[in-house]
């Protein structure tokens, strides 16, 4: 047998160099991040010539100057707006229908089914034209609700999988006692199902949150008023046909990158919570 | 949830339907106004001081769009095509037979008979190859009728450029660039022996190659014969060809290509010379904008690429940068034809040339502009484009092409093998007969 | 009744099935009518050509190579990007200090913007001012500095790990969240029977997590064979065609030769394939849980 000492001691050093392998990967994963700040905090000509990580003179006003010029506060509630309509959108229409797939009988479910799943292997590039052309004829190109819409349908095959996958797992006996308890469809759907599924919804929120908030090229299409155009769009003044304005480019990516993390630091306890509250999976 | 949470989510949600309901765009448009859609995103804001002017001036409001970068223009201006919506005034992208396509459509204005009001005063006030790049010639091959479709509103062309400060290192005259291609490979030697860094240039973005290898092509074998290889009469596998793509291999082998050349961006190569990193560029008039910003204290200094042969003249690429057309079904056809004609004059002109340090389109406007601005503008005697040869080569051919020359670069490929490869697609393209 | 208890089911899936048919459904009959024509995207005519599209995509050497490096790359992702992953899950999973932070840092790749992932990657990759060719340097490994995203034997590998790195944190979340739902009494359990470490994660953890594994593995295939963003900022689909993928070929033929009817047959070619592997990974599923 072998002493408490040796496991103690192996026990360290096992945990020195897990830690050290976290470091490191988590040492990369932080860099771009700092070079896009301390970036941001440089000017045009010492962007590429000073190389290190804090200038010696940190130019704030790139910021301000990035928020005025680009618009930002325009742009940046359109894009809050869009995105949680939309993930609001998202996460009541595909839980429904993940319920009903995972749950509910009716005719053609399979079916159903099987052409959102297949909807998530095929690419539709070139179906912008086709898409823009159809916003035309509904009236809804250049609408808020037009684009609204569109980034639904962009979200909703992957959502629906997510979710009819971890319905599929979710204990029957608590929606028994639920019908039992006289709740009808719905009422379980809303009291029962949902609840429960808060770690999956909370990484369908963030998956499309973050879809939704970094899209630009179907915003280009289907908008023509400024007034109307999401925060991404904004950004490309200051990547010009020939003049990239580094900082400002950095400091407004900066800015655009902060809501994002901060709603997945919002979300990531639920999706970790699980404990016994069931989980994604598994 | 409970009741009152549901409550609360509805609330939410009827808020945000109003919201939406009130964002819906309103058409509030008295008097009369131009639409004009662009994706020049250095050019924003003199355009919009040019809008102000043109409205105190006339009372028009001219209303610039902005949708960029230009793969996203392009885009955009082919789906509203698609949907019937394009703006009153807007530019096209891409190759002549795209532009072809939309004449062929009706979407776009026939300017000839405007061009030639008052003894072809608009015409003339014009360089003709920045012109040129906008007309259809009699019997072209597009099909098009022939004739004056746009208007160019700046003009480039595309050269080397130089590093003054770094020749100066490597012990050349930092006033005399390389006059022909063996001058030019024995710089390559020096700096390779200095372990500095020689052409950058956006060879990832593989229309960059095409211009270069194009150029040496007319200096070799002369613009007719570039032509019928087009057309199909002679093969890419002519001796001239390989000619063209071993200038590459010699290059490539002489130390004079910067390393990282075959996937570099164009705004990479334009950074490692701006910050004196690279000895030379290869790279549109537009650069010295970028180099100012970027370092305006660099020393450099514009030049043809040097030539290979004696033979034929060298040429670049150079003509019109950017051009705008009108919509031929727009509400306002004669207001954007007046705006276009008043953004074409030498005032304009020169204030857009000095704000963004672009080359004007109007002969007049070209007096005050800086020593290198002066050189790209001189090289216009020798310009060349696509766009004026009244035929293009097909896509897979181009890309295959400039692929190859990569692939030669990188030396994994020779020359002969290049040339097989691009005219197998060329034969099939033409079996294609479209 | 019956028809009552029907029409109420189909009520759940109605808002799901009236988007999907306006917003996906009827785009995508437009795009597979294309793909039997011939279009430049501008002309109001298209000329119909038939099968001719889809026969010009069996013969075109360039797409069926870069449908085998985007293989390639979902290759490298399903090995080395989920091995990584799970194993940063496992470490989070034991109690050990700042596991929260590490959870937030590891997402941050994902959430970044795919310009600023492009321009730092580009930057650090360079083969002459590079920070890993200083480092190699540095460290004496003189030999193994390149041109580690213009030199045709390593771009696509380098390109590989970048897409890696930057997709690694959504399998980490996921695995993270499966690990944390294994009860610990199990793991009690185990060892009070006597398991060594191995034996517990042989015998407790690898059975409750296939599912999650699984799940993941459907997600990183789809997700990375239709990669393209990261693709073209860094390398443009070069040197020559080392690193073109399919969905680059699609828009080369949108945009570079405006073939719309050919770019639309290609993007149906792509799906089909998709499917099939999808299908085919449904199988060995079934069949692994017989």
């Amino acid at each position: 047998m072998r002493s408490t000492l040796y496991y103690k001691t192996k026990k360290t050093s096992v945990n020195v160099i897990i830690h050290l392998f976290m470091l490191t990967v988590a040492v990369t994963c932080l860099f771009p991040l700092l070079w896009m700040i301390s970036s941001s905090l440089k000017t045009q000509e010492t962007i590429f010539k000073d190389m290190s990580l804090i200038p010696k003179v940190l130019h704030f006003e790139n910021y301000y100057q990035a928020w005025i010029e680009g618009g930002f506060g325009r742009y940046f509630l359109n894009s809050l707006l869009y995105t949680t309509v939309v993930v609001i959108g998202i996460i009541i229409i595909s839980s429904l229908a993940a319920y009903a797939f995972s749950r509910l009988k009716f005719p053609g479910k399979n079916i159903i089914f099987f052409m959102f799943i297949a909807a998530m292997m095929i690419p539709i590039q070139g179906s912008f034209v086709a898409l823009y052309v159809l916003l035309n004829k509904l009236h809804l190109r250049n609408t808020p609700i037009g684009y609204i819409l569109c980034m639904i349908n962009v979200g909703l095959s992957t959502s629906i999988f997510l979710l009819k996958t971890f319905f599929d797992k979710m204990p029957k006996e608590l929606e028994d006692a639920a019908r039992i308890d006289g709740c009808s469809k719905f009422g379980i759907w809303w009291h029962v199902a949902l609840p429960l599924a808060k770690p999956v919804l909370a990484v369908v929120v963030v998956l499309n949150a973050l879809n939704v908030w970094n899209e630009f090229i179907l915003a280009l299409l289907i908008f023509d008023s400024r007034p109307l155009m999401p925060l991404q769009v904004a950004l490309m003044t200051f990547q010009g046909e020939f003049v990239t304005r580094y900082p400002l480019l950095m400091a407004g990516l900066t800015i655009a990158v902060l809501p994002i993390i901060g709603l997945y630091l919002l979300m990531q306890k639920y999706i970790v919570k699980g404990v016994t509250q069931g989980a994604v999976v598994g | 949830m409970t009741t009152m949470g549901k409550g609360r989510l509805f609330a939410v949600l009827g808020l945000i339907s109003l919201i939406l309901t009130a964002g819906c765009s309103s058409k509030s448009n008295s008097g009369k106004s131009i639409s004009v859609w662009h994706w020049m995103t250095d050019r924003e804001p003199a355009f919009r001081e040019l809008a102000k002017r043109y409205a105190a001036k006339s009372g028009i409001k001219v209303d610039f769009e902005l949708y960029a970068p230009s793969d996203a223009y392009s885009q955009k201006v082919r789906a509203a095509a698609q949907g019937s919506n394009l703006p009153d005034i807007f530019g096209i992208l891409g190759e002549k037979r795209d532009f072809s396509s939309f004449i062929k459509a009706g979407f776009i204005l026939d300017l000839t008979p405007y061009m030639l009001e008052d003894n072809a005063k608009w015409k003339n006030s014009f360089f003709a190859k920045a012109l040129a790049v906008n007309e259809f010639g009699e019997g072209n091959s597009y099909g098009v009728a022939p004739g004056i479709y746009g208007t160019p509103i700046d003009i480039m062309t595309i050269q080397m450029v130089y590093s003054k400060s770094l020749f100066r290192q490597l012990g050349l005259n930092p006033n005399r660039p390389p006059q022909n291609f063996s001058e030019f490979l024995e710089i390559g030697k020096k700096i390779q022996a200095a372990n500095l860094q020689g052409l950058v240039s956006g060879w990832g973005e593989i229309w960059m190659i095409d211009c270069l290898a194009n150029n040496y092509a007319f200096n070799i074998m002369g613009k007719d014969k570039v032509i019928a290889t087009i057309k199909g009469e002679v093969p890419y596998t002519d001796p001239d060809w390989i000619k063209v793509l071993s200038l590459f291999k010699d290059m490539q082998e002489s130390g004079l290509l910067a390393s990282g050349l075959v996937t570099m961006v164009n705004k990479t190569a334009e950074q490692l010379f701006a910050n004196d990193k690279a000895v030379f560029g290869f790279n549109g008039s537009w650069c010295v904008n970028v180099y100012k910003g970027m370092n305006p204290n660099l020393e450099y200094g514009a030049f043809l690429p040097p030539k290979a042969s004696d033979k034929f003249p060298m040429a670049i690429w150079g003509g019109a940068g950017s051009s705008f057309m009108i919509n031929a079904r727009s509400k306002n056809k004669e207001e954007a034809v007046k705006f276009l004609r008043w953004l074409t004059e030498a005032p304009q002109q020169a204030y857009l040339a000095e704000s963004t340090n672009n080359l004007p389109a109007n002969k007049e406007s070209i007096n005050k502009i800086s020593d290198v601005m002066a050189n790209f503008a001189r090289a216009m005697d020798y310009a060349t484009h696509p766009n004026v040869w009244g035929v293009s080569e097909f896509s897979p051919v181009i890309e295959s092409l400039d692929k190859g020359i990569q692939s030669i670069i990188i030396g994994e490929k020779t020359p002969e093998q290049v040339a097989a490869e691009v005219q197998k697609i060329k034969e099939r393209e033409l079996a294609k007969k479209r | 009744m019956k028809l009552k208890t029907t029409l109420e089911n189909y009520l759940f899936v109605f808002p799901a099935v009236l988007i999907f048919a306006v917003f996906y459904i009827i785009p995508f009959i437009s795009v597979f009518q294309l793909a039997f024509f011939d279009w430049d995207g501008i002309l109001p005519t298209k000329i119909f050509v038939g099968l001719s599209n889809f026969k010009e995509i069996i013969a075109d050497k360039i797409w069926w190579q870069s449908l085998w490096q985007s293989g390639y790359i979902t290759l490298i992702a399903l090995t080395f990007q989920n091995a990584l992953a799970f194993l940063l899950a496992w470490a989070c999973d034991r109690e050990i200090r700042m596991k929260n932070f590490y959870r937030v840092i590891f997402f941050i790749p994902p959430v970044l913007s795919e310009v600023v992932v492009g321009l730092v990657w580009q930057w650090i990759l360079n083969g002459n001012y590079g920070i890993l060719n200083h480092w190699l340097t540095h460290f004496g490994f003189t030999n193994l500095t390149r041109n580690w995203l213009s030199d045709p034997n390593t771009a696509l590998t380098t390109v590989a790990v970048v897409h890696c790195w930057k997709g690694f944190g959504w399998g980490f979340l996921l695995f993270l969240a499966g690990l944390q739902t294994i009860p610990r009494e199990l793991y009690e359990a185990a060892r009070v029977d006597g398991a060594n470490a191995w034996n517990s994660f042989k015998n407790v953890t690898i059975p409750l997590m296939i599912p999650v594994v699984v799940l993941v593995a459907i997600l990183t295939i789809l997700g990375t064979m239709q990669v393209f963003v990261l693709i073209y900022t860094m390398t443009g689909g070069g040197p020559g065609y080392h690193t073109e993928v399919p969905v680059l070929r699609i828009l080369a033929s949108m945009r570079g030769s405006s073939r719309f009817g050919y770019a639309c047959a290609q993007g149906i070619t792509f799906g089909v394939i998709l499917c099939m592997i999808s299908f085919a990974q449904y199988l060995v599923n079934k069949k692994a849980k017989a």
